[in-house]
């Protein structure tokens, strides 16, 4: 069994995944919901074994790196990623239909790695010959995933607060929402634990940086678009212990926050230039 | 002092502890860095002039656009960025540390009110008796408790984690202690390149500041080789290099590998592969050549520069030659050199042979053929050298902020307040984080008290 058919058939679990939760949605029927995060949870097996089996298959060819070292597999790390930190914040907290809103990325990542990128497996330029690229990369896309979490759950605040205005609790679809203060207390906790992994993530990146180069830090675009998007989580952390600015401020601040995000793993590969050719449109 | 005055330096004061000021200054930098990203920093190359406006040109000169992360408007955005950081801290440390050093011990009435958890329990009893069973429920389900006897009444105070919030401070000052190692960086240490060609040696080299800096010993370049993957992307770029110290090799600095993500470091100064190019002097080509009528191929050699004669008269040159001619014509790879011949009495020919196409050269119909066999060509090694005394603060600064983030984000300071008193139990708590999951454990805890 080859690693690029499991792929596939993560990309379908992500999609049916979806289809259910938009259906339980609709029907607001317990087991609908079940059934949307067992698919979740199965393509999200599969795509482990699929990620392990490549890997395997780098060392069979013999070029022997893990699966992180070109666009369409950061791309598939990161939908790995999201449904991770999205299954987390699931059992830890219980609210199964933030999946609706969050599944989607995955499912956009996989379908755009498996239908628009190269899968071929490459031999490491020698920059990227050193296990810094591991560490950093995972704690980087670990930080990016609950940034996705963190925004779906914004995205749901937002529509939730702007159908609430007249502080009547809104109804139909929208009855099976948290509430805006649960929201609103999920968003945090999600962007609690992406805060710290991208802090690990830039601070790992500035070591293999000062390793390979020997300058932790030359502001070259990706290093700041990341830093750009620590400045907003960081006004995000300090705008909620300020007066006037929890609910839909913070809100939006978490939704500007993962636009940059993707700006900094995608934009900056696509629009600028800069030390991070990895990952580039080839 | 007037009253004016301290009005005027209150005011300042509060400016400067204002939150509202940190999410500003934030958000401005997350901003105003994105300009940096786009217009290209360093002195601008002429393509990227002409793409832009003359008076565009001023305006961005001006405002330090091409060198943006170190004009005054951003260092005093990162400068403000401390004050605010400084004395935020300033106001608000000594309460936290009060609450850190000097506990609450005692749960009066008033302070019970402005507990959002507190149960109250009847227990007969004396409370002399019921003293103990308190401490040792204390002790087995919470933390050491602390006692403190009023009226005839006991208090007992208890608390887990109190130093977890001191983690926002710890971020704090991590983030300055970054910045000392950036400045002690820029202070007292340099970057810079060296370009060492094979067999030479280098004792100085050039600060990107392009000022000669004395290294204090010699650095030898051994020798250079570059691999490449089948499919033509590079594996390997390789220098053997030694350290000399008055023309001596010093032990244990002999003959060492450097290659990318594999620096050499010597006396604080780091050597890093960062290109490679051939030294253009002192190279050898091979060759072999054989008639088009027959007879034994003749090895042939050929320097860098020179013309050699051809058996049968006639000489050659090489014009040019590369290990990897892929990027030149992609319809070929691995080495090639580009060659011209002069017959006896005839103009020059210049063409191209190949080393892995030995047949090639058959086509061209010339009377001679030859095969290109590789060169000894002479490389030159381009080593970024550093020398960074801050960069271990940098890294301490780095440790604590993490530390500083966890303690922050994921320890809650918990406090349980007991007070005993003739026939009823009052206990209160409270949490510096999660107050849902600690009313959970707050109710669970309640439970057991009913019990005691
Ligand atoms: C302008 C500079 C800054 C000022 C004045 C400032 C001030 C503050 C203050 C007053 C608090 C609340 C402390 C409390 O709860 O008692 C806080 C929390 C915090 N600050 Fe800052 N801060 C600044 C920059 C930063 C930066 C750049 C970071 C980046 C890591 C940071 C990380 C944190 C964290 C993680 C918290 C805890 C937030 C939470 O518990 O939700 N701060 N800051």
């Amino acid at each position: 069994m080859s690693s690029s058919l499991l792929f596939n058939v993560t990309t379908i679990c992500y999609m049916v995944s979806m289809l259910i939760f938009f259906a339980f949605l609709a029907s607001k029927n317990k087991t609908v919901g079940l059934a949307g995060s067992l698919a979740a949870y199965g393509g999200f097996i599969i795509q482990t074994i699929a990620i392990i089996l490549r890997w395997r298959e780098s060392y069979a060819i013999g070029h022997g790196h893990a699966p992180l070292s070109n666009l369409y597999e950061s791309v598939v790390f990161f939908s790995w990623t999201i449904v991770l930190i999205y299954g987390l914040i699931e059992f830890k907290y219980k609210y199964r239909i933030v999946g609706a809103f969050v599944i989607p990325f995955a499912l956009l990542g996989m379908a755009w790695a498996q239908l628009g990128l190269n899968s071929g497996i490459e031999p490491l330029v020698p920059a990227l010959q050193s296990n810094w690229l591991l560490y950093h990369v995972i704690t980087c896309f670990l930080g990016y995933a609950a940034f996705a979490v963190a925004c779906g759950i914004s995205i749901m605040y937002l529509i939730k607060a702007g159908k609430e205005s007249d502080s009547a609790p809104a109804g139909g679809l929208l009855s099976m929402f948290p509430s805006i203060r649960i929201l609103d207390d999920l968003n945090y906790r999600a962007i609690m634990i992406g805060f710290p992994l991208l802090t690990l993530g830039i601070v790992t990146g500035a070591a293999w940086a000062n390793y390979a180069w020997g300058t932790y830090w030359s502001w070259d675009p990706k290093e700041t678009w990341s830093l750009i998007v620590w400045f907003i989580y960081a006004a995000f952390l300090h705008a909620r212990i300020t007066r006037g600015w929890v609910g839909k401020r913070a809100a939006i601040l978490s939704v500007i926050g993962f636009a940059a995000t993707i700006f900094c793993y995608l934009g900056v590969n696509l629009f600028l230039s800069g030390l991070h050719s990895y990952g580039g449109g080839r | 002092m007037t009253t004016d005055n301290r009005g005027v330096v209150q005011s300042v004061w509060d400016f400067f502890c204002s939150l509202k000021l940190s999410i500003f200054l934030l958000i401005g930098l997350a901003v105003t860095s994105i300009i940096g990203t786009i217009i290209p920093q360093g002195p601008p190359a002429p393509e990227y002039l002409q793409t832009i406006s003359q008076a565009k040109f001023k305006i961005y000169a001006a405002l330090g656009f091409f060198d943006m992360y170190h004009s005054w408007w951003f260092l005093l955005l990162l400068y403000l960025l401390t004050i605010n950081l400084i004395a935020c801290s300033i106001k608000r440390l000594p309460r936290v540390w009060k609450i850190i050093s000097e506990p609450t011990l005692v749960m009066d009435e008033g302070f019970e009110k402005s507990l959002s958890l507190t149960h109250e329990v009847k227990v007969g009893g004396e409370p002399a008796a019921l003293k103990d069973r308190a401490a040792a429920f204390l002790r087995k389900e919470f933390a050491e408790p602390r006692l403190t006897e009023v009226d005839g009444e006991y208090h007992f105070f208890a608390e887990k984690n109190p130093y977890c919030r001191l983690g926002v401070y710890v971020v704090h000052l991590s983030i300055i202690i970054i910045f000392i190692g950036a400045i002690i960086g820029s202070l007292a240490g340099y970057k810079g390149y060296a370009a060492i060609p094979e067999g030479g040696s280098v004792s100085t080299i050039e600060s990107r500041s392009g000022k000669q800096i004395d290294l204090g010993f010699a650095v030898k370049c051994e020798k250079f080789s570059v691999s490449f993957y089948d499919t033509g992307a590079p594996k390997e770029f390789r220098s053997i290099l030694t350290v000399l110290e008055n023309g001596k090799p010093v032990p244990g600095y002999e003959n060492v590998k450097v290659i990318v993500n594999q620096p050499l470091t010597y006396k604080g100064i780091t050597f890093y592969q960062s290109s490679y190019g051939p030294t253009g002097e002192g190279g050898v080509f091979h060759f072999t050549v054989r008639e088009r009528k027959g007879g034994a191929p003749v090895p042939l050699t050929v320097r860098q520069g020179e013309r050699a004669s051809l058996p049968g008269g006639g000489t050659i040159q090489v014009l040019e030659a590369t290990q990897e001619v892929r990027s030149v014509l992609p319809q070929f790879s691995g080495p090639a050199a580009r060659i011209e011949v002069t017959p006896p009495g005839g103009s020059p020919q210049p063409f191209v042979v190949f080393r892995d196409y030995p047949k090639f050269d058959e086509e061209r119909g010339g009377n001679l053929i030859f095969t290109y066999e590789g060169a000894d060509e002479k490389y030159y090694t381009g080593l970024q050298v550093a020398k960074d005394p801050g960069v271990w603060v940098v890294w301490l600064g780095c440790a604590l902020m993490v530390v500083g983030i966890l303690l922050a984000f994921f320890l809650s300071h918990k406090r349980i307040w007991v007070r005993v008193a003739r026939g009823r139990v009052t206990m209160g708590g409270t949490a510096s984080k999660n107050q849902a999951g600690f009313q959970l454990a707050f109710d669970e805890l309640v439970d057991k008290l009913k019990s005691i």
